[in-house]
């Protein structure tokens, strides 16, 4: 019967549109952008976990490393420049982000060669960011020998007067508040920590700087800097797609390129507070 | 999204850029201004500045935070049921900064008491394992 057919149809119809058999999407987020949202989530947890432990351990130090001291090295010979290069590597970040943005404008007037272009300038942004943090572990590693396990970065607990120099900052003779920090320099290939004279009378060396530190440091920084390694690959993967006509023909206005800004404004968020509990504080 | 013109939210864009730079650059004047780089030396007794400072930079960050989530990743025009499943459970961290630093704080003060400890040699023979789990003949270091 005609009329049943009909039937039929209206109640398979029906039932497509129902929650519970696909027909609807939920949150009207189509699953692979509804999945990333929660990936995000799950990633933000992984990173808070990581900065509490940050916050927690100098919460549980006598004295810490200062931010403004450990990172004031820039390239080109800059010196005592505090927090200015970790500026640049922010803006770095913003920058792209908002180039992503574009790009994801542009994929939504399924404009092909806006997209390509946008994403191309996000990609250059991103490899920007690896490269300055790669200087930036060079410097720390290289230069101011400063590892997972040594951190040559102190401060001084009381004040005092140095007993010799170490022919880079300090000099023999020089005076230093409680709160003061330094950094303990390599003479071929050992640390010499200086010998001074605290004010009661006591003459003491340099103390190395909380170990936890430098752990925290190359641990944090290099799974946000992996973060934003996958993220540049990820994103040569999708211009070389977008490029190839591939998303043309989903027409569903560039959906993955959308999910890759999601992931790539992630890692921005992420640096806010990296910058924030690193550099800031 | 779709209810603004193409010019429009073009201009949002690089309007939110402005924003993110202007309020980077406060940050790190502020965080500067707090250390003492900006001519002003704070005093040995200036600790409320710093928390001020600390405080500002926090607040300001998390502005940073909700403008890249609503602005930029869109959150604003999903629907409330995904803005809630997202954000809501973000909530749990409150907790988890507030025990973990209560934590870092107590070992702060325990940190001499933990040292002695540390260095107290223990003889197996005289511990006493009654009632305990801890079999001194049985453990043996994986």
């Amino acid at each position: 019967m005609a009329t049943d057919t009909i039937a039929h149809e209206e109640e398979i119809q029906e039932r497509q549109d129902d929650h519970w058999s696909g027909g609807k999407e939920p949150f009207k987020a189509s699953y692979g952008k509804l999945m990333m949202w929660y990936f995000l989530l799950s990633d933000a947890f992984t990173f808070a976990g990581f900065l509490i432990a940050y916050g927690t351990l100098r919460f549980s130090s006598a004295t810490w490393p200062v931010p403004d001291f450990v990172f004031s090295t820039a390239p080109f010979g800059i010196h005592h420049a505090p927090l200015i290069f970790v500026t640049v590597m922010s803006f770095l970040l913003i920058i792209s982000s908002v180039t992503m943005v574009r790009g994801v404008q542009e994929g939504h007037r399924e404009n092909k060669r806006g997209v390509v272009f946008w994403m191309f300038l996000t990609i250059l942004g991103g490899i920007g960011f690896l490269s300055c943090q790669a200087w930036e572990w060079n410097n720390l590693i290289n230069k101011e020998h400063m590892t997972v396990t040594v951190n040559p970065f102190g401060t001084h607990v009381e004040s005092g007067q140095y007993m010799e120099g170490d022919g880079h900052d300090i000099n023999k003779g020089d005076t230093f508040k409680a709160g003061d920090s330094y950094l303990i320099h390599q003479h071929n290939g050992e640390f010499t920590p200086l010998k001074y004279q605290t004010t009661g009378g006591e003459i003491k060396e340099q103390e190395f700087g909380p170990k936890a530190f430098g752990a925290l440091f190359f641990f944090i920084t290099g799974f946000h800097g992996f973060h934003v390694l996958s993220g540049v690959v990820f994103l040569i993967i999708i211009m070389i797609n977008a490029a190839s006509g591939l998303y043309v023909k989903r027409r569903n206005g560039y959906e993955m390129v959308e999910k890759m800004g999601l992931y790539w404004h992630f890692v921005d968020l992420v640096w806010v507070f990296v910058f924030l509990v690193f550099y800031l504080l | 999204m779709g209810h603004k013109s193409y010019e429009e939210s073009i201009k949002d864009v690089y309007k939110g850029l402005v924003l993110l730079a202007v309020v980077t650059l406060i940050e790190v004047g502020i965080s500067l201004f707090g250390k003492g780089h900006l001519g002003y030396q704070p005093g040995e007794n200036m600790t409320w500045l710093l928390a001020i400072v600390a405080i500002g930079l926090i607040v300001l960050s998390l502005y940073k935070a909700y403008f890249i989530i609503y602005e930029f990743m869109h959150m604003g025009s999903e629907v409330q049921g995904l803005r809630m499943t997202v954000l809501l459970p973000c909530l749990l961290l409150v907790w988890a900064i507030i025990a973990f630093f209560q934590e870092g704080n107590s070992w702060f003060e325990r940190r001499d008491l933990i040292k002695q400890k540390n260095e107290r040699s223990v003889d197996d023979k005289k511990v006493n394992v009654q009632g305990s789990l801890y079999q001194p003949e049985e453990t043996f270091i994986l």
